[in-house]
C-alpha cells in the first residue's frame, strides 16, 4: 500500500489564569452559579464598554516569550462577528491582523527519534463566548449561561508541522506543561480551560497536501489523538478509494469513535472581523514587559535535558517527570535532599505516583512531604533498612505516622544485621518444615524461595533476602 | 418663536445658587413647559416625580449650607441613547421599549453632580440613524417655529425641546452630525466635542469610531459649560482620552482679534447649498474679519470623498454594534421560526425600523468577505488622510468655517421617500465626525419669519477653547440663538 503522509497544525485555546474577565472586572474561574458573574459589559447591555485587563494581557505576553515569539509592541483589537444566543454582543472581541506576538516554537521528543521543533504562527488574546444548556430546560427551551463570558483566552495558532497523531499528543502535553510552569493558564482540560482545533489532510509522498479538514469538539488529548488517528485512516482511505475529501469542519463524536461533517449552515461563517472602535489599540509599556518577563522558569524541555544530561537519568524517565511542572519540582527537592537524582526518580515514578493515583491526588497534596521521600531514600540507600521495609515504610509516612527515621527507631525497624539472629531465624523454619527440608534435599531446589519466604516473615522483612539466601543453603547443604 | 425670553443654564443655576429661584420652582416651570408643548413630540418619558424628589433634595440642602452645584436646578434633557438608570432608554427604537439600564451614561452622571437635573428623555431617530427625526418608532418630532418642518436629527428631540424653551440645556450624540444639525435646524447651539473628550460610557452605540456626546444649549457658554463638566477620562470607556479637561470655558471671551480663521467657501458653496446659508455662513465670514480676525479662503481637498467614507464606516460598525438586539437577553423579543436563530430573525424584522435595517444590510455588506478590503479597507485609509488634512489645515487655522447643513429645515415627508438626498444633508457635519475634530454649530443671523440657518466651526483636536472663542466671537457679533436672556 502506498505510505500516506499527514499533515496536523493545532489551534489551542487556553484560558489566562487571571483573577478578573478579559474586558471587566467579573471573576474570571470556573463556577458560580449560573449567570451570577456578570455585569453590563460582559452581557453586551447597550452602552456598556470594555477596559482591558492589564494581567491579561501580562500573562498573554509571558507565554509568548516562552515560546520565544516576536512580540509585537503594538497589537489591535479585533470584532469577530456572528450570530449566537451565547454571544451577548453579537461579536467577539479577539485580535486578527495584528496579533500580540508571531512565530515562536515547541520542542517535541518522539520516543526513539530526535526532538522536532513544532512552529508557532500567532499568538493572541480574545475573550471567551458563553455556553448553551440544552439539558433540564425542556425541549423547545435553552438555557444560557454567561459566567465564561469575556473570560480572558490566549491562542495559541500551531503551524501544520505534525505528523502524527502520537506527535500531536506530545506537542499538546508540552504546550500544557508550558502553561502551567510559566503560570499563564491551570490548563485543566476537564474544566474547559485548554480547547483544541485541529487541522488535519493527507497526502502521498511528493504530492502537494490534501484538502485540509477541521475537526471540532475535542475534550481531551488522548480524544484529539483518537480522532486524528480515525480522521487520518478515513482521508487515506477515501485516498484509495479515488475520491476526493473535501475541506470541510467535521465534528468528533467521542463516543461513537467517529467524525460526522457539520451541516453546511453551522459551518457558513464570514467573521467580518474589523478594528475594534472600542479599544485602542494595545500597546506595550517597558514595565509590562518586564512583569511578564520576571522569574520565568526553566522551560519543560530545558528541564528534561537536565535531568537526563546532569542528573544522569535515563530520558524516559526524565521525559515522564517534566511532564508536569509540579512533579519536576517535587523531584528535584527529593533528589536535592536525598542526593541520589537515580533513586529518587525511581521512588517518585513508581512509588510516589502510585500511591498518588491510588488516592487521586495531585502530588500538591501529596501526604509524604519531598523531606520525608529523601530520608526514606537515604535510609534505604545506606543499607539500614531494607527494600520491603522502606516500601512499608512509605505507606506509614503517607498516613500521617511521622517521619521515617523516626519510625524505624520507634519500631526497630532497622536491617537484621546479625548473623548469629538471621541462622537462628532460618533454624527455626527449617525445623518447624521438616518435610519441606526434605523435599529440597531430595532435588526439588524451587523450595528454597519458600523458605527465604518464610525467614522474611519472621524477621518482619527487615532481614537481608540475600543473605537470607546464603545461610539456607549453608544449612540445607 | 416663544414669547419671553429663555434664560440660559447658567442664569438658572445663579438664581437657585442665590435663592432667588428655587430648583422646585424651576424644574416645575420646565415641567409646566413640556406639557403645554407636548405636541411637539419632543419627549418620549417626562421623568417627573423623581426630578420634582431631586429639586426638593436639592433645596433641602440649600437651605443646609450644600452648594447646589454649576448646574443647579437647572432643567435638563438627555436624548433617549443615552442611559439613564431607572428610567427607561429606547434609542427610539422597538427592539428596546421598555428596556431599562442599570447605569446612568457618564455625561449623564457627571451633569447630575454638578447639579443639573433630568426632566425627561427625548425623542430621535431610531439609534440615531436619520437626519430629521422622521425614523423615531414613537412618531416624528416637529420643529419648534413651523409644525409642518422637522427639527432635523437625529437630536431632533432635544433640539426642539432647547429651541422651545422647554430646558435650557439637553444632550444629544453627535456621529455624523446628529447635534450640529438639529442645532442648526432649530436655530441654537451644538457642539460635537473632539472625539474622546467626552466618555461613551451610557451613550447606545450607532457608529463608535464617530460617536461623541454633546450639549444642544441656547447659548455658546452654556455649551461650553456643559462640556467642562461633563469631559475627562473614564475608566469605564478607554476611547474617553486622557488630556487634562480646559477649565473656565464659559468665562472665555470671543474677542476674534488674532484669530486665524480657514473659510471654507467652496466647499460651502458647492452645488446644493441653498442661497439662505450661502449667505449666512458668508456673513459670518465678514462679521469675523471685520472684528479683527485673519479670515483666508481655504479649501479641503478631501471633503468630497467625506460622505462615502462616512456610510461606508458608520454603516460598518453599526452594523456589529445592533448585533446584540437579539431578543435574547433584553428588549422585546418576538416568538416565530425555528430555534434561537428563528426567534433572532424575528426580533430584528420586528424590532427594527427600515433605515436601521437599511444601514445594518449595507454595513454587513460592506465589511463582508470579498468586499471587505474594496470598501471597508478603503474607507479607513480614505479617513485617515482626510483627518491628516483637517490636522493640517488646523494647524494652519484656528478654525474652519463651513455651514453645518446644506439647507434650513424642510418640510415633514421631503425626503421620506430618498435616502441618499437625506444622506447628503450631512455633507458638512461628517467631515468634523470622520477626523474627530470638535465642530460647533451657530444660529446665523435672520430676517423675521425666516427659518434659522446654521454656521458651523470646526477646531483642532483637543482645542475646544479656541474652537469655543471662535464661536464666542460669532455670538457677540448677532449669530445667537433667539430670545436668549
Ligand atoms: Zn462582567
Amino acid at each position: 500500500m502506498e505510505p500516506v503522509r499527514a499533515v496536523i497544525g493545532l489551534e489551542v485555546h487556553a484560558r489566562l489564569r487571571t483573577r478578573t474577565k478579559l474586558f471587566c472586572r467579573c471573576v474570571a474561574g470556573p463556577g458560580g452559579a449560573p449567570n451570577s458573574r456578570t455585569c453590563p459589559v460582559c452581557l453586551g447591555l447597550p452602552g456598556a464598554l470594555p477596559a482591558a485587563n492589564r494581567e491579561a494581557v501580562r500573562l498573554a505576553v509571558r507565554l509568548a516569550e516562552a515560546l520565544g515569539a516576536e512580540i509585537h509592541p503594538v497589537s489591535t483589537w479585533a470584532r469577530k462577528n456572528y450570530f449566537y444566543p451565547d454571544l451577548p454582543k453579537g461579536y467577539q472581541i479577539s485580535q486578527f491582523d495584528r496579533p500580540l506576538a508571531t512565530g515562536g516554537r515547541v520542542r517535541i521528543e518522539p520516543p526513539g527519534a530526535a526532538p522536532r521543533w513544532i512552529g508557532i504562527e500567532r499568538i493572541h488574546l480574545e475573550e471567551d463566548a458563553g455556553k448553551s444548556l440544552h439539558e433540564g430546560f425542556g425541549d423547545d427551551h435553552s438555557g444560557i449561561d454567561l459566567n465564561r463570558c469575556g473570560v480572558p483566552l490566549v491562542e495559541i495558532v500551531g503551524a501544520p508541522g505534525l505528523a502524527s497523531p502520537d506527535e500531536a499528543f506530545l506537542y499538546l502535553e508540552r504546550l500544557r506543561s508550558i502553561l502551567r510552569a510559566t503560570g499563564v493558564s491551570d490548563a485543566e482540560m476537564e474544566d474547559g480551560d485548554l480547547r483544541c482545533d485541529v487541522n488535519v489532510s493527507v497526502h502521498g509522498d511528493g504530492e502537494p497536501w490534501g484538502a485540509r479538514v477541521e475537526l471540532k469538539n475535542l475534550n481531551s488529548f488522548r480524544g484529539v489523538r483518537r480522532a486524528l488517528q480515525h480522521e487520518i485512516a478515513r482521508q487515506a482511505a477515501a485516498r484509495r478509494a479515488g475520491s476526493a475529501t473535501v475541506p470541510e469542519t467535521r465534528l468528533w463524536d467521542d463516543a461513537r469513535g467517529e467524525t460526522r461533517p457539520l451541516r453546511a449552515k453551522e459551518e457558513a461563517h464570514d467573521y467580518r472581523y474589523f478594528p475594534e472602535p472600542d479599544l485602542p489599540a494595545l500597546a506595550l509599556d517597558d514595565a509590562l514587559i518586564a512583569a511578564a518577563r520576571a522569574g520565568m522558569p526553566e522551560l519543560p524541555h530545558a528541564r528534561r535535558d537536565r535531568f537526563a544530561a546532569a542528573l544522569g537519568l535515563p530520558e524516559a524517565d526524565a521525559h515522564r517527570l517534566t511532564v508536569e511542572p509540579t512533579v519536576a519540582d517535587y523531584f528535584e527537592q527529593v533528589a536535592q535532599a536525598a542526593g541520589d537524582p537515580r533513586a529518587a526518580a525511581n521512588w517518585v515514578l513508581t512509588e510516589l505516583l502510585g500511591l498518588l493515583r491510588e488516592r487521586g491526588l495531585p502530588i500538591g497534596e501529596s501526604p509524604v512531604a519531598a523531606a520525608d521521600l529523601a530520608e526514606l531514600i537515604q535510609l534505604a540507600g545506606s543499607g539500614a533498612i531494607s527494600g520491603k521495609t522502606a516500601k512499608d515504610l512509605l505507606a506509614r509516612v503517607a498516613a500521617g505516622e511521622g517521619r521515617p527515621a523516626a519510625i524505624v527507631e520507634a519500631d526497630g525497624l532497622s536491617r537484621l544485621d546479625d548473623a548469629a539472629a538471621i541462622e537462628s531465624a532460618c533454624r527455626a523454619v527449617l525445623d518447624a518444615h521438616p518435610g519441606e527440608a526434605a523435599g529440597y534435599r531430595g532435588g526439588k531446589a524451587g523450595l528454597l524461595a519458600f523458605f527465604v519466604g518464610q525467614v522474611m516473615r519472621r524477621t518482619g522483612g527487615r532481614a537481608d533476602p540475600g543473605r537470607v539466601h546464603d545461610t539456607l543453603r549453608r544449612l540445607l547443604g | 418663536m416663544s414669547g419671553a425670553p429663555t434664560k440660559t443654564a447658567r442664569a438658572i443655576a445663579a438664581a437657585v445658587q442665590t435663592g432667588e429661584l428655587s430648583a422646585e420652582s424651576s424644574i416645575e416651570q420646565a415641567l409646566e413647559a413640556i406639557a403645554r408643548r407636548g405636541g411637539l413630540g419632543a419627549f418620549l418619558r417626562v421623568d417627573r416625580d423623581r426630578a420634582l424628589a431631586a429639586a426638593r433634595a436639592q433645596d433641602r440642602g440649600r437651605a443646609a449650607g450644600r452648594d447646589p452645584g454649576p448646574l443647579g436646578g437647572v432643567p435638563l434633557a438627555i436624548k433617549d441613547n443615552l442611559c439613564t438608570r431607572g428610567l427607561a432608554t429606547s434609542c427610539g427604537s422597538r427592539i428596546l421599549e421598555g428596556w431599562v439600564p442599570p447605569y446612568d451614561a457618564t455625561a449623564v452622571e457627571r451633569l447630575a453632580a454638578a447639579g443639573a437635573i433630568v426632566v425627561g428623555k427625548t425623542n430621535c431617530d431610531e439609534f440615531g440613524m436619520g437626519s430629521s427625526n422622521e425614523n423615531s418608532a414613537f412618531g416624528p418630532v416637529a420643529h419648534p417655529e413651523d409644525p409642518e418642518r422637522v427639527p432635523g436629527g437625529s437630536s431632533g428631540g432635544s433640539a426642539a425641546a432647547v429651541a422651545a424653551g422647554l430646558v435650557p440645556l439637553a444632550l444629544g450624540s453627535d456621529t455624523g452630525g446628529s447635534v450640529r444639525q438639529p442645532a442648526s435646524f432649530c436655530g441654537i447651539v451644538g457642539l460635537k466635542p473632539t472625539y474622546g473628550r467626552v466618555s461613551r460610557w451610557g451613550l447606545v452605540a450607532f457608529a463608535s469610531s464617530l460617536d461623541q456626546v454633546g450639549p444642544l444649549a441656547r447659548d455658546v457658554r452654556d455649551a461650553a459649560l456643559a462640556l467642562e463638566l461633563m469631559a475627562g477620562p473614564d475608566g469605564r470607556d478607554a476611547t474617553a482620552a486622557a488630556v487634562p479637561v480646559p477649565r473656565g470655558l464659559a468665562a472665555l471671551e470671543g474677542d476674534p482679534r488674532g484669530l486665524r480663521i480657514g473659510f471654507l467657501r467652496d466647499l460651502s458653496e458647492r452645488e446644493g447649498t441653498e442661497p439662505a446659508v450661502r449667505a449666512g455662513v458668508r456673513s459670518a465670514a465678514e462679521a469675523l474679519a471685520a472684528g479683527g480676525a485673519a479670515v483666508e479662503e481655504t479649501t479641503l481637498e478631501l471633503a468630497e470623498y467625506a460622505l462615502p467614507v462616512y456610510a461606508l464606516l458608520a454603516t460598518a460598525e453599526a452594523s456589529s454594534n445592533l448585533a446584540r438586539y437579539d431578543g435574547v437577553r433584553f428588549g422585546r423579543r418576538t416568538e416565530g421560526g425555528a430555534g434561537p436563530r428563528g426567534m433572532m430573525e424575528a426580533t430584528r424584522g420586528a424590532g427594527f425600523g427600515p433605515e436601521v435595517k437599511r444601514r445594518i444590510m449595507l454595513g454587513t455588506f460592506a465589511l463582508s468577505a470579498g468586499y471587505h478590503d474594496a470598501y471597508y479597507g478603503r474607507a479607513l485609509r480614505a479617513r485617515a488622510r482626510l483627518a491628516a488634512e483637517l490636522d493640517a489645515q488646523l494647524a494652519r487655522y484656528d478654525a474652519l468655517l463651513l455651514p453645518t447643513s446644506p439647507g434650513v429645515a424642510f418640510r415633514r415627508g421631503e425626503r421620506a421617500g430618498d435616502p441618499l438626498a437625506m444622506y447628503l444633508s450631512d455633507v458638512f457635519t461628517v467631515v468634523a465626525s470622520l477626523g474627530g475634530h470638535p465642530a460647533i454649530s451657530l444660529p446665523a443671523p435672520r430676517a423675521a419669519g425666516a427659518l434659522p440657518v446654521g454656521v458651523q466651526l470646526i477646531g483642532p483636536r483637543f482645542g475646544e477653547p479656541l474652537l469655543l472663542r471662535a464661536a464666542l466671537a460669532l455670538e457677540e457679533r448677532g449669530f445667537a440663538a433667539a430670545g436668549v436672556a
